[in-house]
């Protein structure tokens, strides 16, 4: 069989039956390994909110997560606990309840039970780096002000620049940091050295030469931490 | 199965058609996964993988590839498979994948791909152009491997993560070389590579 390999139908119709094969493939691909990406992905989640708490996932990473996480809660603008179904606050996607207004945003928290008996509550938060999402979660003590522990991650930030956030010594900073001062709501600020804090709170030195990711992990809290107000206020009172 | 022309297919690119060291490909990712051994590792595996299959598919191809499209046709098939090892490294290595993120999808654009499948597999048979593109991957492995055996010794003190370099070096002042973890230290210890090649091959040096 003689055929012009040059021609135009030839090559119109070799790209197309080319492009629909490999789609297909691609797609059972995708299909076939959907499931355990996903559970990949949540225990990647699962390791963060452990790391906020200062526990090593180990080898069984959903294991130790449920050991320690009690209570999944939505709580509502009021600080009152509104719904405790199992994974409700683990199963919000951030990134869409981040751009919901006020109304209609969840307020996700995870309870959490210590092996000393102390009870923790982390707070998952979600913003903006300089190339892509950051987002992370805050571990709170029982008091409703001390900050516990922080975990942040983001999905591209620049090696040794932004990509610190993720890295222990940044993190280690928020511990023992107070969310509220004489009763007022203060969100940790990240501000760089030197500088002071705009709302005369708790802060945290910025990174050097990743100015616009420290204000993206900044905002981060303060936008993400604020609608929790009513309900930390709960917890001092308690 | 193994002629002498497949030999040479298969062995020729671990030294003297090195792809790193003699045709100075793929220097970008060389650069960038290098800084321990295990994303180096990963990254090898994964372009040896690839090489091999698209060297492969492409010459079962060679045939029917109109020559006015045969670069598109030959990136949709490098995209495809890297996509499915992509996949797969998030289904099954997780970690390693969140370490090699970009640059997984950057042996799309590694040179030694498309060099390969323009120079060899385009004219070859399907089993000399698998060999040589397990000879290839292999050869810019070993450089990948070598390259970050001393960043990380050096750098981290570490190899594959375990440490390497005693607690008492230590104690008594030795410090980690916090340039060896940076890009550009990778670019020297390449060129000491090179510069070992070519002066244990002189036919390789250019007068």
């Amino acid at each position: 069989m003689t055929m012009n390999k040059n021609s135009n139908t030839y090559q119109i119709v070799y790209s197309a039956i080319l492009v629909v094969l490999v789609g297909t493939v691609l797609a059972l691909i995708y299909m076939s390994l959907k499931p355990m990406q996903d559970e990949n992905i949540a225990n990647d989640k699962r390791m963060q909110i452990l790391s906020a708490l200062h526990i090593a996932g180990g080898d069984n990473v959903k294991e130790t997560y449920e050991k320690y996480i009690v209570l999944d809660m939505l709580v509502d603008d009021k600080g009152n606990v509104a719904d405790t179904t199992a994974g409700v606050a683990f199963n919000v996607d951030m990134k869409a309840n981040s751009k919901c207004d006020a109304q209609s945003r969840k307020l996700p928290v995870l309870k959490c039970k210590l092996d000393d008996g102390s009870t923790k509550y982390v707070i998952p938060v979600y913003g903006a780096g300089l190339w892509g999402p950051i987002w992370g979660f805050v571990a709170v003590d029982a008091d409703g002000s001390t900050v516990y522990g922080a975990n942040f991650s983001h999905e591209g930030e620049t090696p040794g620049l932004g990509a610190r956030i993720a890295e222990e010594p940044f993190q280690d900073a928020f511990k023992e940091k107070q969310l509220f001062k004489e009763g007022a709501f203060k969100n940790v600020e990240v501000v760089k050295k030197g500088q002071k804090p705009s709302n005369d709170g708790d802060y945290v030195d910025a990174l050097t030469g990743a100015t616009i990711t420290s204000r993206g992990v900044s905002d981060m809290l303060a936008a993400g931490l604020a609608p929790y107000e009513p309900f930390l206020k709960k917890l001092q009172e308690n | 199965m193994i002629s002498k022309k497949n030999k040479l297919a298969l062995f020729n690119p671990l030294s003297q058609e090195n792809p790193v060291l003699v045709q100075i490909l793929g220097i970008c990712s060389t650069l960038a996964v290098t800084a321990s051994l295990e994303p180096a590792v990963v990254m090898g595996l994964s372009v040896i993988v690839v090489l091999a299959l698209s060297n492969v598919i492409i010459s079962l191809m060679r045939n029917t590839i109109p020559s006015t499209i045969r670069i598109i046709v030959q990136l949709v098939v490098v995209a495809a498979l890297v996509i499915i090892v992509q996949q797969f490294l998030v289904a099954f290595s997780y970690d390693v994948s969140k370490k090699l993120s970009v640059f997984i999808g950057l042996i799309i654009t590694n040179c030694i791909l498309m060099g390969r499948l323009e120079a060899f597999a385009l004219n070859n048979r399907p089993w000399p152009a698998f060999l040589d593109g397990i000879g290839n991957g292999l050869g810019y492995t070993i450089i990948l491997v070598i390259v970050a055996f001393f960043r990380e010794l050096l750098g981290s003190g570490t190899l594959f993560g375990f440490q390497v370099i005693p607690q008492w070096c230590y104690d008594h002042g030795y410090e980690n070389n916090g340039l060896m973890i940076l890009p550009p230290m990778a670019l020297i210890t390449c060129a000491c590579i090179i510069w070992v090649h070519r002066a244990r091959n002189p036919q390789l040096q250019e007068k």
